[in-house]
């Protein structure tokens, strides 16, 4: 490979900074995190991502040391940390409330923990100061946090967090109570600090695309469990699971029954159809019961049937949805099945091709979309 | 703003009339030259002057400071251990039953709460003075601060104290440097509170003293079932003056904080 990508969990001989072995929590007779194992590594931006009850924010509580498993093991940087309290441990928190100290200025707030471990004074200083100028915080040293704006604060809280150099830094919710534009541009000044300052980050969130953004890696969770945990685009492009593939992005989802011939796999989905053609997919046995998962962007539509295209199908236009850079046409199939087909408006004000109850040919290829077993 | 009807304007004055006659004629009559409490008969501050060189009034003043400031500092340490144990310990078995006793002394009788202590100290075979005088105001006035701080409690966000924690705090530094400064207003209003209620208690003071200790109520109390005298209504005066002052200070400085808050939170909001 030309460049030198990062991808130390390829590495057999990497050493994971954290490790979930077995890990199991429970709150009386409900159980959180269930019987949970993965390993994250130093550098790493580690995303948390799933549905609030999920158990994503449990495991962060677990990490600083806020719960403690209730089976199982959390090891950080080689030593097991389930009986170290919070306030001894190498990790920090960015509270998704931000948690700033209202009697305290921005200043004594970065301060805060730097006073604890009893640095000298002047070295205190130098660090908050660092800290500030990170952050673009040095206007606001002696404001208190009501005196500032959201945004402001979001930067407080991890300017504060990173300023004893914690060997891991959590993030719940981070950017949660900004708006949508805040949100894109810090998510990208994040991704910046994480850089500068080599810190391993782990990040809870329930947004799909702040997950995508900012990780190196991506763990999908549900029910306690971790259902796939890769980098972006491998979530994306080959989810092992439906729930996977529904939850990061949109999807098409097809149900229908295996038919292996060698080097693709047919599925038979809908009398008088033809059968959906793609890659193979391993153990799959004639007759199984099999979903197929495209997403709406490569899925072509037209107005004739395309010649030599793995998949076509013909339905009736049900609902346009404009959206400025792309139309999503959602398309009937004659059993009632709605297929989502994306086009980029690639041109300014072209009138469009389709209107309502068109007839329409979508079309793709046999690798566009992936077989899926549940 | 809306224009006062005739209807507004009597009530207003009714109103207050009802509540601030009787101590407008008490204070009037503070100032009576006559020995007659019932008949004016001139301008005079001679008998502030009296109650200044009274010593068993000044006697009386002094155990009842010292009472009030012993208990609402008492008070305030239990009150606001129990509010948190209240707010904090979330769901156990009997969590009613123990936030009901907290908050009970609240509505029984001081008859009831006087008379009841008053045999316990007698069975407990303690001697009756200040210490006791002391004892029962707190378990009266621990209550009342439990309630106060209570209240601001239940909007403390928990994770304040576990970012210090999360900072390196010890569970006891974290309630100093975090915890405790900003809970504070809430902490002082509940010794302000406990402080007056131990101040004017007369019922329970009667049941729980003995003949050493005699509070400024109790004085009061017996001077005038002899008659009252302009004397009394000079010490009342000065009383009511007192309680004023404080009661407008405590507001000024809650007031004054309230609009300093609004005012910094509109400059940021602007500015972002």
């Amino acid at each position: 490979m030309a460049l030198d990508v990062f991808a130390p969990w390829d590495d057999p001989n990497a050493k994971p900074l954290i490790q979930f072995r077995n890990v199991t929590k429970r709150f009386g007779d409900f159980t959180a995190i269930d019987d949970l194992t993965v390993d994250i590594f130093e550098k790493e931006f580690f995303a948390l991502l799933g549905p609030s009850g999920c158990g994503k924010t449990t495991m962060m509580r677990m990490l600083a040391g806020f719960e403690t498993p209730t089976e199982g093991q959390i090891i950080l940087a080689g030593q097991d940390i389930g009986p170290v309290p919070p306030n001894k441990r190498a990790t920090n928190m960015m509270f998704q409330s931000y948690a700033l100290f209202p009697h305290l200025s921005i200043w004594e707030n970065i301060a805060f923990g730097l006073k604890r471990d009893k640095m000298p004074k002047d070295q205190i200083g130098e660090r908050v100061e660092e800290m500030l100028r990170l952050t673009r915080l040095e206007k606001f040293a002696r404001r208190k946090p009501h005196q500032i704006s959201g945004g402001q604060r979001q930067r407080v809280a991890l300017a504060r967090s990173l300023a004893k150099a914690p060997k891991l830094l959590l993030l719940d919710e981070p950017l949660g109570a900004l708006d949508k534009k805040l949100r894109q541009e810090t998510q990208f000044e994040l991704m910046d600090i994480q850089e500068t300052t080599g810190t391993t980050f782990v990040i809870v969130t329930h947004d799909q695309e702040e997950a995508m953004t900012v990780a190196s890696r991506v763990a999908v969770m549900d029910h306690g469990q971790i259902v796939q945990v890769s980098t972006p685009d491998v979530i994306y492009e080959a989810p092992n699971s439906t729930y996977v593939a529904d939850f990061i992005g949109d999807v098409n989802l097809i149900s229908g029954k295996a038919d292996p011939r060698g080097e693709r796999l047919h599925m038979h989905w809908a009398e008088g159809q033809p059968a959906v053609v793609g890659s193979p997919l391993d153990g799959a046995a004639k007759g199984q019961d099999l979903h197929y998962a495209i997403r709406p962007e490569k899925v072509s539509i037209s107005a004739e049937k395309p010649e030599n295209a793995a998949n076509a199908i013909q339905g009736e236009v049900h609902d346009i949805a404009y959206l400025g850079n792309i139309s999503t046409y959602h398309v009937q199939l004659p059993g009632g099945q709605i297929i989502k087909a994306q086009s980029a408006n690639n041109r300014r004000i072209s009138r469009r091709a389709f209107t309502w109850e068109d007839k329409v040919w979508l079309s793709w290829t046999d690798t566009a979309g992936v077989f899926l077993e549940r | 703003m809306r224009r006062m009807t005739w209807f507004n304007v009597t009530s207003l004055t009714l109103g207050f009339a009802f509540l601030y006659l009787p101590m407008l004629i008490l204070i009037i009559f503070s100032f009576n030259e006559s020995k007659l409490v019932t008949v004016w008969a001139g301008f005079s501050t001679k008998w502030y002057g009296e109650v200044l060189r009274n010593t068993a009034f000044l006697d009386a003043a002094w155990v009842t400071v010292k009472v009030a400031f012993i208990s609402s500092c008492l008070a305030t340490i239990l009150g606001t251990m129990a509010a948190i144990v209240m707010v904090r310990a979330g769901r156990f078995k009997g969590r009613t039953l123990f936030s009901g006793m907290i908050y009970a002394p609240m509505v029984m009788p001081e008859v009831i709460t006087g008379l009841s202590l008053l045999l316990l100290f007698i069975s407990l075979g303690m001697d009756r003075g200040v210490f006791t005088i002391v004892l029962a105001h707190t378990t009266f006035a621990m209550c009342y601060v439990s309630v106060v701080v209570s209240s601001r409690l239940v909007s403390f966000d928990q994770s304040l104290e576990e970012a210090a924690l999360d900072l390196g705090c010890s569970p006891v530094q974290a309630f100093r440097l975090v915890t405790l400064p900003i809970i504070a207003p809430a902490v002082i209003s509940g010794w302000l509170l406990a402080f007056t209620l131990s101040l004017d208690d007369l019922v329970i003071a009667s049941f729980t003293s003995g003949p050493s200790a005699t509070t400024l109520p109790m004085k009061i109390w017996s001077s005038v079932r002899l008659g009252v005298s302009p004397e009394i209504n000079a010490l009342s005066t000065i009383m009511i003056l007192v309680v004023a002052i404080g009661v407008i200070t405590a507001s000024l400085i809650n007031k004054r904080n309230v609009v300093r808050q609004r005012r910094e939170e509109a400059a940021a909001e602007k500015l972002a």
